[in-house]
């Protein structure tokens, strides 16, 4: 064997259906969707078409869509664009387990003199929503929580937090990169403000991400130029990848009634054999409210990029919240804001699953890994002997 | 990904000399779980006084591993003051070289090396304690270890001092005297030197001894300074006393660099080489 690819939360491999969709307009269709002619004015319905299959997958209207370059670029704009267009500066409220791109633009906003509040979570990565209650209390705010986390497949109430942020009158933005095509999300039903969607976590190619923008949210544009996505985002459109990334939706709208159970069901058989078979092994986060695709192990005594080298060596592709594999020195902010002990927080391994991963991949991973394990174990100098 | 060497790689994939010696001379450990990566190195010594044995265990990543195995293999045979000279650049470059951000692996080598051999001649523990003023509380490091290991590697910046002890890369709130222990350990390396080699700047050079001079004065004097602004220096060319520079980086289209080239660069080249250098900026 010689790829077995579990690390769909970094990225997915491109749908042979996204990229058929995508072909004819790299090859053929070419056009500037803004232009008068007909060769370029004819792209523009395909832009219009992706956009309402982005929206169906959610629940939302195709005019509430801007197509974007990516998840981060999405967070930004709604951050940033969000806390410009209140009348004063209100006060940020997010999590200490947010991507990167949600944590340093709120960092960046502090430091630019805003009052931000980062929540904490409990060892089960899950927050306390009295927190969040006190948090929002009697000042203007924009809260930014993610839907899904990255790192341990952690899923936050976000009916409920949708409805304490509107309670008070505040807007809520949700990173949903991970979350969009692997959880069922109506926003008819759940009255989220802004919401990011990144292209390449749901078999679309990089490149190319989305921002929901209800009706009648306010948003300072971020990228300023031309009349582009009504004014709200500028720049010649990325016409390919758009209709890839509509492509995508109405693909996971299509598989996901099917693909959830099969997931968690190879996820678990993943997860469960390696508690079985090394010693000192924990889950990082709620199993109960859970990605069905993620599973996020701890191995103790032993360092994460040392186990992810030599799975690769066996053609396994994984990742690991330790220190060694990020090019900091410090091990996940996830999984220290969880509390882990630094003895089980610098081996945490993640594996995560797509529609294309196979029980004859899960049982390959399971062959190997208690060996992989007993071998590093031997080497350290920490643990039971 | 990191950019491993096939030797770093097969150290990783097939150590050397796992274990702990039972009735080892010396034991030297090193770092600990909290800090992501802990070594404990034993040896044996023979009749003679030499490493008849050496086993390590280690909890890391592959450099940390392979930059164990590596150091048992390069010490065996050696008398202790012989062990004693190996630095961490040795380990690094029996490696065929590691990423700068994993050098610090090789320091906690020479480190554990350190304390074993400290062990078997005090008869004291070999754990590498904290001794003296601790600067990064994050990762326990000491401004003794701090400044052995910017001397070692002639280090110029902090980020350096980071990739070599860690010091710096946790909540990053020690940068400030990082750079204050970087300066003066390299002002007191610089006068060293200047007496050592006795070069007095008026002295006539031949063109060789020129080029190694004014290297030598951009790499100690000129180029930290502009590194702290983001910026570099090359050398492009020596032509006579012209001195042709390219600035890079932050400098590269700097409003002042006109500015920098004479009153910097110049400046330091004539006090550090000759008085009748001229410096001159790339022109395309």
């Amino acid at each position: 064997m010689k790829n077995v690819y579990l690390d769909n939360n970094a990225t997915t491999q491109v749908a042979p259906e996204v990229l058929d969709a995508m072909m004819p307009f790299l090859r053929d269709m070419w056009g500037n969707p803004s232009s008068i002619h007909t060769f370029g004015g004819q792209v523009a319905r395909y832009i219009d078409k992706a956009r309402a299959e982005v929206a169906s997958l959610f629940g939302a209207d195709a005019s509430e869509i801007v197509f974007t370059s990516c998840g981060s670029e999405s967070d930004n704009a709604a951050i940033r664009g969000a806390v410009e267009a209140f009348g004063t500066r209100p006060r940020i409220v997010t999590t200490r387990v947010e991507h990167p791109a949600v944590l340093s633009t709120c960092r960046h906003l502090r430091d630019a003199g805003y009052d931000v509040v980062e929540l904490g979570v409990d060892s089960a990565g899950e927050l306390d929503l009295d927190d969040l209650r006190k948090a929002i209390e009697g000042v203007p705010v924009l809260v930014s929580i993610m839907w899904a986390n990255n790192e341990t497949g952690v899923i936050f109430p976000i009916e409920e937090i949708a409805d304490i942020v509107k309670s008070v009158g505040g807007v809520l933005h949700v990173d949903a990169v991970q979350a969009v095509g692997k959880l069922p999300i109506d926003l008819r039903a759940v009255p989220v403000d802004l919401l990011s969607l990144s292209g390449h976590k749901l078999h679309a190619p990089k490149g190319i991400g989305a921002l929901y923008i209800r009706k009648g949210t306010k948003v300072r544009p971020f990228l300023l130029g031309g009349h582009q996505e009504g004014g709200r985002r500028a720049g010649t459109e990325n016409v390919p990848y758009i209709v890839g990334l509509g492509r995508a939706c109405t693909l996971a709208a299509e598989w996901m009634p099917h693909e959830t159970s099969k997931l968690a069901a190879l996820r678990d058989k993943l997860e469960a054999g390696i508690l079985a078979t090394c010693e000192d092994a924990t889950v990082n986060g709620s199993t109960a409210n859970r990605l069905p695709n993620t599973s996020n192990v701890s191995l103790e005594f032993v360092e994460g990029e040392a186990i992810l080298l030599h799975l690769n060596d066996l053609g396994i592709a994984a990742s690991s919240g330790s220190a060694c594999t990020s090019g900091s020195l410090e091990p996940s902010h996830v999984i220290r804001a969880m509390g882990v002990p630094f003895t089980a927080a610098h081996g945490s391994t993640r594996f995560s699953l797509s529609r294309y991963s196979t029980e004859q991949e899960i049982d390959y991973v399971l062959k190997h890994m208690p060996r992989i394990v007993k071998k590093l174990r031997e080497l350290s100098p920490f643990g039971r002997k | 990904m990191w950019n491993y060497s096939e030797k770093v790689m097969d150290h990783f994939r097939n150590p050397r000399n796992v274990g702990a010696i039972e009735d080892a001379d010396g034991v030297g450990e090193v770092g600990s779980m909290a800090c992501g990566d802990a070594l404990k190195l034993t040896f044996k010594l023979d009749k003679e006084g030499k490493i008849a044995d050496a086993k390590f265990q280690t909890f890391g990543c592959a450099s940390a591993i392979a930059s164990s195995s590596a150091l048992t293999e390069m010490i065996k045979g050696l008398t202790l003051d012989e062990a004693e000279r190996v630095t961490n650049q040795d380990i690094a470059e029996y490696l065929g070289g590691l990423p700068e951000q994993k050098m610090h692996c090789s320091v906690m080598g020479r480190e554990a090396l350190d304390g074993a051999i400290a062990n078997y001649r005090t008869g004291k523990s070999g754990r590498v304690m904290l001794e003296g003023k601790v600067v990064c509380t994050c990762f326990g490091v000491t401004e003794e270890e701090i400044e052995r290991v910017v001397r070692d590697n002639s280090l110029v910046s902090v980020e350096e001092v980071t990739n070599y002890t860690k010091a710096g890369g946790g909540c990053g709130g020690c940068k400030g005297d990082i750079q204050r222990i970087l300066e003066s350990v390299r002002i007191e390396m610089t006068s060293k030197e200047q007496a050592d080699e006795a070069t007095p700047p008026s002295k006539k050079l031949t063109n060789i001894e020129k080029l190694r001079l004014i290297e030598q004065t951009i790499e100690r004097e000129i180029r930290p300074a502009l590194k702290r602004d983001g910026g570099d220096i090359e050398l492009v060319d020596l032509i006579g006393d012209r001195v042709i520079v390219a600035l890079r980086g932050m400098c590269a289209n700097c409003q002042v660099a006109q500015y920098t080239l004479k009153d910097v660069v110049e400046a330091k080249l004539r006090e550090f080489v000759s008085v009748n250098l001229v410096v001159e900026g790339e022109t395309d």
